[in-house]
């Protein structure tokens, strides 16, 4: 393990449209094993950071260094995607298989795992989320809380080295809510989590960072 | 085909007891012999040829484990749409005529044509929900793929048929959202601004949902090309079932000709 940080993002301009910025200038690392949170009013940007960190959309300025590595270009994100694990808010973006296995096997497969390695990496995710059994189920009708379990679990299955949580507490009854932050606080990755659940961020995060007008403080 | 489609949603996963004999067969085999029977009922030219294709529908069916009641209603919804055609053609194709009916004459020729495709169109159809109907639809896409059909359109299908029920949901809200302020059809500008509305806020709602399953994608390496995890190999029951089929089909050729 090198002591250079998983991600380092260095003055990342964002706009949508480019009279409304959402990120004017904003810096951030996170290193290994850290535990962050990540505040902010409703459109502050903080999925958009997010999706920066693992190039679903590019900056109009600054830079992205994950891993040791400026990414400039989608393909300069591909092994940055590989070990890190972005949770989304609503499950039903990131569960498309019709059954639980197949989607939990998703990631592996396009890593180039056989069928069988693929196979063992969903049961073992599986596992871990505690959801053992639930290979053959039909992902769309799990419960909200399923749901959000299986998403984890697609995640896991890929190894990841960072989680990114959009809101996971969102939408969850209070014990999928107290089942999931157990679960997330057995696992051993860095992890920024953006959340209005204080509790939850209390439970699992040990720094805290504030995004407000397009800057990251904290 | 449509009666297929239509209840396709809802229909097709029926009460699977001890699991009927076609269910026990690969999926891609019963893809195969789907196309089969279609090609060989469309190819009988004789109208007991064709009557007799349905002896071996019938028999899909029972194999299947098809309830009557729903079957007998579908095949109903689909003879609907061909009533008309089917009333037409006896009045219209000619041949020695059989009665008339004031001005109108009811011709022999367009009896038998209209007999010919009642047969087909039922043989095929009942073939079709024997044989693909009970088939759940991820499987039937998975069949598709390993059948050499383009990734592409197998990731369109299979990504349909996952995201149907999330967008029906959404329009059960929107339209649950419209009542409770009090929204009733009527045959107003209003009205029909309203459901514009609706339906708009569907479509930027699924393309937006799309691109965040996209993305999801993409977070995970998808790179257009979709790996299957299930394992399928066509076994003895697979064979055994490819041969009775040729054996009808060669029955049915005969009797064709004769």
């Amino acid at each position: 393990m090198t002591t250079s940080p998983l991600f380092q993002l260095d003055g990342v301009h964002f706009a949508y449209e480019s009279e409304r910025p959402v990120l004017a200038g904003a810096d951030f690392v996170l290193h290994a094993t850290e535990k962050v949170a990540l505040v902010g009013a409703n459109g502050a940007g903080k999925t958009t950071l997010f999706h920066l960190m693992v190039g679903l959309v590019l900056p109009q300025a600054g830079r992205v260094i994950a891993f040791g590595a400026e990414c400039r270009r989608e393909a300069d994100f591909h092994p940055v995607r590989a070990r890190t694990g972005l949770l989304f808010q609503d499950s039903d973006d990131q569960l498309f298989c019709p059954t639980v296995v197949e989607d939990v096997a998703f990631g592996p497969l396009n890593q180039g795992c056989s069928r069988a390695q693929a196979r063992n990496l969903a049961t073992e995710a599986l596992d871990l989320v505690g959801l053992s059994g639930f290979e053959d189920r039909v992902t769309h009708k799990l419960s909200g809380g399923q749901k959000r379990l299986v998403a984890l679990a697609t995640i896991l299955a890929m190894k990841p080295q960072v989680l990114l949580l959009d809101e996971p507490t969102n939408g969850l009854d209070r014990d999928a809510r107290a089942r999931l932050l157990r679960v997330l606080d057995g696992l051993p990755q860095a992890l920024v989590m953006i959340s209005h659940d204080d509790d939850a961020l209390a439970a699992l995060t040990r720094r805290r960072v504030t995004l407000e007008n397009g800057r990251l403080s904290g | 085909m449509s009666t297929l489609t239509l209840s396709a949603g809802e229909a097709l996963a029926p009460a699977r007891r001890n699991k009927p004999l076609l269910d026990r067969l690969e999926p891609r085999s019963r893809v195969l012999a789907a196309i089969a029977v279609a090609v060989a009922v469309i190819a009988c030219r004789t109208l007991p040829a064709a009557a007799a294709t349905l002896l071996p529908a019938m028999a899909l069916a029972l194999l299947a484990g098809l309830r009557p009641g729903p079957t007998l209603r579908r095949l109903a919804a689909l003879e609907g749409f061909m009533i008309l055609t089917l009333l037409s053609l006896p009045f219209t194709m000619g041949g020695p005529v059989l009665f008339s009916l004031g001005g109108l004459h009811w011709g022999a020729e367009g009896t038998w044509r209209a007999a010919l495709i009642l047969t087909k169109s039922s043989a095929i159809a009942l073939s079709l929900l024997a044989l693909l109907g009970t088939l759940e639809l991820p499987e039937l896409g998975h069949a598709l793929a390993r059948l050499g059909l383009p990734a592409r359109f197998v990731a369109l299908f299979v990504l349909s048929t996952r995201y149907v029920e999330v967008l029906r949901g959404e329009l059960a809200r929107l339209r649950l959202a419209m009542r409770a302020r009090g929204f009733r059809p009527r045959a107003s500008l209003h009205c029909w601004r309203s459901l514009g509305h609706l339906l708009g806020m569907l479509v930027v709602g699924s393309l937006e949902r799309a691109e965040r399953v996209h993305a999801a994608m993409r977070l995970r390496g998808f790179d257009g090309r979709l790996h299957l995890l299930d394992e399928h190999r066509a076994g003895l029951l697979d064979w055994g079932f490819a041969a009775a089929l040729a054996a009808t089909f060669a029955l049915l050729a005969l009797l064709d000709m004769a």
